[in-house]
């Protein structure tokens, strides 16, 4: 059988994914014929720092963890901003000055209606 | 051996190559020999002088400290175990899949060393689990580590695990025992148990023999 040359490249590409199927699966075979297993309640423990597992894995977690963050996610993306016009501020003018006011007095809206809200108390 | 040493030697003259199954599964186990990343005492530093640039533990496929358990093969105790420590080090043990292997590092992990005495300090970890290499030394130089370690590496290559021929296959991973070791817990006024008789006994002192 001869192949055209378009055939031969899709060819190469199925020996290649062939290969490649056998290079990922066969260390695995061959782990599950040799490789030794001695499976024990310590070893199939949750934890692995040396202490006795506690409790569950599936605890509820507040909800306000999730708040907390996302307002430290803003702050800490304004910093991102601010820090790069300090340093170029004297060239960068009083346009650069005022858009960054801006900017903050948006995000200080948004803080203002955060804590209104009551999102920063805890209990 | 199932393969005669001067049979395997006259076939490399003629250009064939022999090998067995075993001798390529202990080169490929004492090639990276994975180490639990964790230390207790000052052995520790030396134990991470051995890992860094100068002394260069991945010459030996070691390098690779794992900080987890489930993917180390080697734990080096590298410091006095206490007794508040001693039942995490053992379940840390417990939970290394097989096949593993034990260097005590220094005299604290072989005997509690100079601190022997204290009543906080476990008398040698080898009472709880198996040690396959101590290393003296207070504490013991990096080179000294190095030299456990291909102590460790010539152990590994004298193990058997395939081989029909010698019974019970010496590397442990595949022997009858559950790989499950007694971690101890606090008790009132000791440890306890104090040791685990699998793997320890007391000295004795044989009477009548001596004159």
């Amino acid at each position: 059988m001869v192949l055209t040359p378009y055939e031969y490249n899709y060819f190469v590409l199925g020996v290649m994914f062939i290969l490649a199927i056998c290079f990922a699966v066969g260390p695995l075979i061959i782990a599950r014929l040799i490789g030794p297993r001695k499976p024990s309640r310590t070893k199939n423990a949750t934890y692995e720092c040396g202490l006795v597992t506690r409790g569950d894995a599936w605890m509820q977690l507040k909800i306000h963890y999730y708040l907390y963050a996302l307002s430290f996610l803003i702050f800490s993306l304004e910093i991102v901003f601010i820090i790069p016009l300090a340093v170029v501020l004297k060239s960068a003018g009083w346009w650069a000055f005022f858009s960054m006011s801006f900017f903050l007095l948006i995000l200080s809206a948004g803080l203002v209606y955060e804590w209104k809200k009551g999102a920063l108390e805890w209990d | 051996m199932p393969i005669d040493e001067g049979l395997k030697s006259e076939l490399a003259k003629a250009g064939v190559f022999t090998t067995t199954l075993e001798s390529i599964y202990n080169w490929g186990r004492r090639s990276s020999i994975w180490p639990l990343q964790f230390g207790l005492a000052c052995c520790a530093i030396e134990m991470i002088a051995a890992a860094a640039s100068r002394f260069d533990l991945s010459r030996f496929g070691a390098e690779v400290f794992r900080p987890s358990p489930r993917q180390a093969d080697l734990m080096i105790v590298a410091g006095t175990v206490t007794k508040k420590m001693a039942p995490q080090v053992v379940r840390l043990y417990n939970q290394m899949p097989e096949p593993k292997y034990v260097i005590a590092m220094g005299v604290c992990a072989i005997s509690g060393g100079p601190f022997k005495q204290g009543y906080n300090v476990l008398k040698g970890i080898d009472r709880y689990i198996p040690v396959d290499v101590h290393i003296p030394g207070c504490p013991p130089r990096p080179e000294a580590l190095l030299h456990a370690l291909m102590t460790l590496q010539r152990k590994i290559d004298e193990q058997t695990t395939f081989s029909q021929f010698e019974g019970e296959p010496t590397n442990r991973a595949y022997d009858s025992h559950d790989g499950e070791f007694t971690v101890p817990t606090l008790g009132a006024h000791d440890i306890e148990p104090p040791f685990n008789p699998e793997v320890w006994k007391p000295a004795q002192i044989a009477k009548g023999t001596s004159k």
